[in-house]
């Protein structure tokens, strides 16, 4: 564990659990079409081993499931005084930080899971696209607090491009 | 109108189209009037052209005196029967209409600019306005296309950031254009007082033809827009010599003498076939990357960095401070020889003229040697002109190793940077960081602090085995990914903590949206 990234003196804010569900449906969803279309040759061809690739699909889907929880738990930001940090990922660890005055605009939306569950996504656009800052699984409430904040911060140190 | 006052061919110009520097007092003023004519005169000679083609056998037999015979031949028919007077009447209705048509959507497309936004506002039936804020202009664009140049008119386009956000005003007359765009920069510049740019070498009056002919044969730049000391120039002779020997065309010899051999072998020609679309890519990137990057000139106004290529058809942009997010000096493997380098950027902005290379005026320099790089590089990033700062950058585009203040990557990060890992590495300057990468295609990305959006670091399980990191500086959307990766995981965390740190001071301290407002 000594290897991993680490950025020191940060005490991550963390997404709402209840998010694991919403990112898990989406997986789950994925699953069903990727295994009914990859039955198809086998289906067809009455062919036995190709039964393997939907098999595969299969366990690679559960494997991806499985780790779901740890992957949620691993996203984090952190509003400093003059930056947010952003941080996500297990395998491939992701760490953004942007400073206020490069918001151009915060988008919040909502899934049809995310909504019956109270929970809606961020994200904070810059004029990098590359940028990519996107906080899910907030509930509402915290979701509207933290945009008018992010909004607030930004008209403080409004500049140019 | 007062000294200067040629009589232009298509209908005298309304008041309003006078001295550059009276299009800019905030009121509306319409366009050259030979607008409609410029905008649609190709589709309406295509036309003329189409039809004359249709009735050539018919119009031989009616001066031969012969009778059209051919049923199916529209001009036959029409001048059988008495026909005629009918279809002239029924052409010129057709020609007074479009003609209303056109002077109607001259008459309604108008543009004006303010203090603080210029707007353009067209259409008959559609009524659309656009405005660019001044501040947020990217760079101003000037284009004469050759039947342009022809009636003295140019293409003014103002780039504001965003997709297709760009503010076009064509066309005006070519004098109006430049004056134009000195007070759209000066009122951008933020300067309090109104300049009297009304530095017009007219010459007393002439004649229409003699002023057609002296801007048609003026040089691209004129020697009063810059000091000679700041232009740097391609000359036509490397400009053949860097495209025979770059890259693109070198995978293209690749494929085709692969594709030769391999019909030697067989016997067949069917390789032959598969080698020509690849023919006809090259000569279109020769074509593309020869005529965008001829008479090209790189020179310092006092609103930025001026860019003009061109043969026929002249094409200049001003890009004011501060627009430029990234640099890229580069590269290709056999420009090594001769030492020749290529510097693209990256910009907010997308420009509808095509630059050099036929990207969107991202390639400053098409090619150039060390010591006009670093001269252009001066232009560009004016931070960056002090003699130890361009010391670093020499270091960074041809040198490897820690000196200079490189920092590089480790070791044992040669197992993903076979020959690079020595080079590999970033190198920080008061307002600036400096990215060095590759050993055989050589790179070094600039990105001034100020124009930095966010940073990133990432590791996947390769890097964290090697204990090594992978960063990223965001920029606006372009040509140029500003990223280094093989770093070691203690000093990319550094790095990241430093940067973000005092990019957050440099963007607080950053002014040049308004770039001369502290002088006045």
């Amino acid at each position: 564990m000594t290897d991993r990234l680490q950025l020191p003196g940060i005490t991550w804010l963390r997404v709402s659990p209840k998010y694991v569900v919403v990112d898990v449906s989406g997986y789950v969803v994925f699953a069903v079409i990727a295994i009914v279309v990859t039955s198809i040759p086998a289906l067809v061809s009455q062919l036995t081993p190709l039964w393997l690739i939907p098999a595969a699909v299969l366990v690679i889907m559960i494997i991806v499931i499985a780790f779901v929880p740890r992957r949620v738990r691993s996203i984090g930001y952190q509003l400093r005084d003059d930056d947010l940090l952003f941080r996500r990922g297990i395998l491939f660890q992701r760490f953004v930080s942007v400073p206020y005055g490069r918001m151009q605009l915060v988008d919040i939306s909502r899934g049809p899971v995310s909504r019956a569950l109270g929970l809606s996504d961020l994200r904070f656009v810059t004029a990098a696209a590359s940028s990519g800052v996107a906080i899910p699984g907030l509930p509402i409430n915290d979701a509207e607090a933290l945009r008018d904040r992010l909004v607030a911060l930004a008209e403080t140190r409004r500049v140019g491009l | 109108m007062t000294n200067q006052a040629p009589p232009p061919p298509p209908p005298p110009p309304s008041a309003t189209v006078g001295l550059g520097t009276r299009l800019a007092d905030g009121e509306w003023h319409r366009l050259h009037p030979a607008t409609p004519l410029l905008r649609g005169g190709l589709v309406l000679i295509f036309i003329i052209g189409w039809i004359l083609s249709q009735a050539r056998e018919s119009l031989f037999n009616l001066l031969l005196g012969q009778r059209g015979r051919d049923d199916g031949d529209p001009i036959g028919y029409l001048t059988t029967g008495g026909r005629l007077p009918l279809a002239l009447l029924a052409i010129a209705g057709v020609l007074i209409i479009l003609v209303g048509i056109f002077y109607l959507s001259w008459r309604v497309h108008e543009f004006r600019i303010t203090d603080e936004v210029v707007e353009v506002r067209s259409g008959l039936i559609i009524r659309s306005n656009r405005k660019g804020r001044l501040d947020r202009i990217q760079g101003v664009n000037i284009v004469r296309p050759f039947f342009a140049r022809l009636v003295g008119a140019a293409r003014l386009e103002i780039d504001v950031a965003g997709h297709d956000a760009n503010v076009r005003l064509d066309y005006l007359s070519s004098s109006n254009a430049d004056g134009l765009r000195r007070d759209i920069l000066n009122l951008a510049s933020g300067t309090r007082q109104r300049e009297a740019a009304e530095v017009q070498a007219a010459g007393g009056p002439k004649s229409f033809v003699e002023q057609r002919v002296s801007e048609l044969l003026a040089p691209e730049l004129h020697p009063d827009t810059a000091p000679a000391e700041s232009v740097v120039k391609v000359h036509a002779g490397r400009l053949i010599g860097s495209i025979v020997l770059h890259d693109t065309t070198l995978t293209f010899l690749v494929f085709l003498i692969a594709g030769g051999a391999v019909s030697v072998v067989t016997g067949h020609a069917f390789a032959v076939f598969f080698v020509l679309p690849f023919l006809f890519g090259l000569g279109s990137f020769i074509v593309r990357r020869f005529t965008k990057s001829l008479q090209y000139s790189i020179a310092a106004t006092p609103d930025g960095v001026r860019v003009g290529f061109g043969l026929l058809t002249l094409s200049n942009e001003t890009l004011p401070p501060g627009r430029i997010h990234s640099v890229q000096v580069r590269q290709p493997l056999l420009w090594r020889f001769p030492g020749w380098w290529e510097i693209r950027v990256n910009r907010a902005s997308k420009s509808n003229a095509k630059g050099a290379d036929g990207q969107h005026n991202t390639t400053i320099l098409p090619v150039g040697n060390l010591d006009e790089v670093l001269r252009v590089l001066g232009l560009l990033l004016p931070s960056l002109s002090a003699v130890e700062a361009l010391d670093v950058v020499r270091l960074g585009i041809s040198s490897t190793g820690t000196a200079g203040g490189f920092v590089t990557s480790p070791k044992r990060a040669r197992i993903v940077r076979w020959f690079s890992w020595r080079r590999n590495g970033y190198a920080r300057l008061p307002g600036a960081i400096l990215l060095r990468t590759g050993a055989i295609w050589r790179q070094l990305t600039i990105v001034p602090e100020p124009r930095v959006q966010s940073i990133g670091l990432h590791q996947g399980p390769v890097y964290r085995r090697l204990g090594l990191a992978h960063l990223d500086v965001h920029t606006v959307t372009g040509p140029i990914r500003a990223e280094l990766g093989a770093m070691d995981r203690d000093v990319a965390l550094d790095f990241f903590d430093r940067v973000s740190r005092s990019v957050v001071a440099a963007v607080g301290a950053d002014a040049t949206h308004r770039w001369r407002s502290g002088e006045v």
